[in-house]
């Protein structure tokens, strides 16, 4: 196995491995059982997700490009600094609004009925 | 091997937003709600680095940025509204 296929194998693990964890967050907002334990799928999984995403892409385009590409890590900084904030504002919103959280389980029901 | 994992990864990103649009149309709650709304841009900007990638070029990342950018603003916004009942007092 040359140079060349190794790295484009590690590019498209990265890449497999960032839309993985881009479903495993979605899943987490369908299947979770109330507001604040959804609010865990999507604020962390879709971080990871498109981080991974964009460093498969800086270092192909790196690699493969006319010059070095870091201009992709603004993006993923900018996903990281902003994603707990908004989770956090959601999360108060949601007690503001009295929205029911674990309090409200009953044994062996996937979803609180309202 | 490349190209392949990205038709995979497509595949994967569109099932996803998929999933965030059903809890975007299923509620129970407006938070949820916007919840899968930002999920759904976050993803959204996903798929335009994906095919960033996929043509071996980096046009796509200004338009990545910005909606990466929107998300933020729009669900700071709502959440702002839905606990104040107004965006700037």
């Amino acid at each position: 196995m040359d140079a060349g296929t190794l790295f484009e194998g590690m590019v498209a693990a990265l890449v497999v491995a960032g839309a993985a964890f881009s479903l495993i967050g979605s899943l987490g907002l369908v299947r979770m059982r109330d507001f604040y334990t959804r609010l865990h799928g999507p604020s962390k999984a879709t971080t990871i997700g498109i981080g991974s995403l964009l460093v498969a892409s800086a270092l192909y385009l790196s690699v493969r490009g006319p010059n070095l590409s870091l201009h992709e890590f603004m993006i993923s900084l900018f996903i990281a600094i902003t994603t707990p904030v908004a989770s956090h504002l959601l999360a108060k919103a949601a007690k503001h609004r009295n929205v029911p959280g674990s309090e409200a389980w009953t044994p062996g029901d996937q979803e609180r009925k309202r | 091997m490349l190209s392949a994992a990205i038709q995979v990864a497509y595949a994967l990103l569109g099932l996803s937003i998929a999933l965030a649009a059903y809890r975007l149309l299923r509620g129970p709650d407006v938070v949820d709600r916007v919840l899968a709304l930002d999920t759904m841009y976050v993803n959204s900007a996903a798929l335009l680095v994906l095919y960033g990638l996929e043509l071996g070029r980096d046009h796509y990342y200004e338009a990545a940025l910005v909606i990466a950018m929107l998300g933020f603003v729009t669900t700071v916004v709502l959440a702002k509204f839905l606990t104040r009942g107004d965006v700037i007092e």
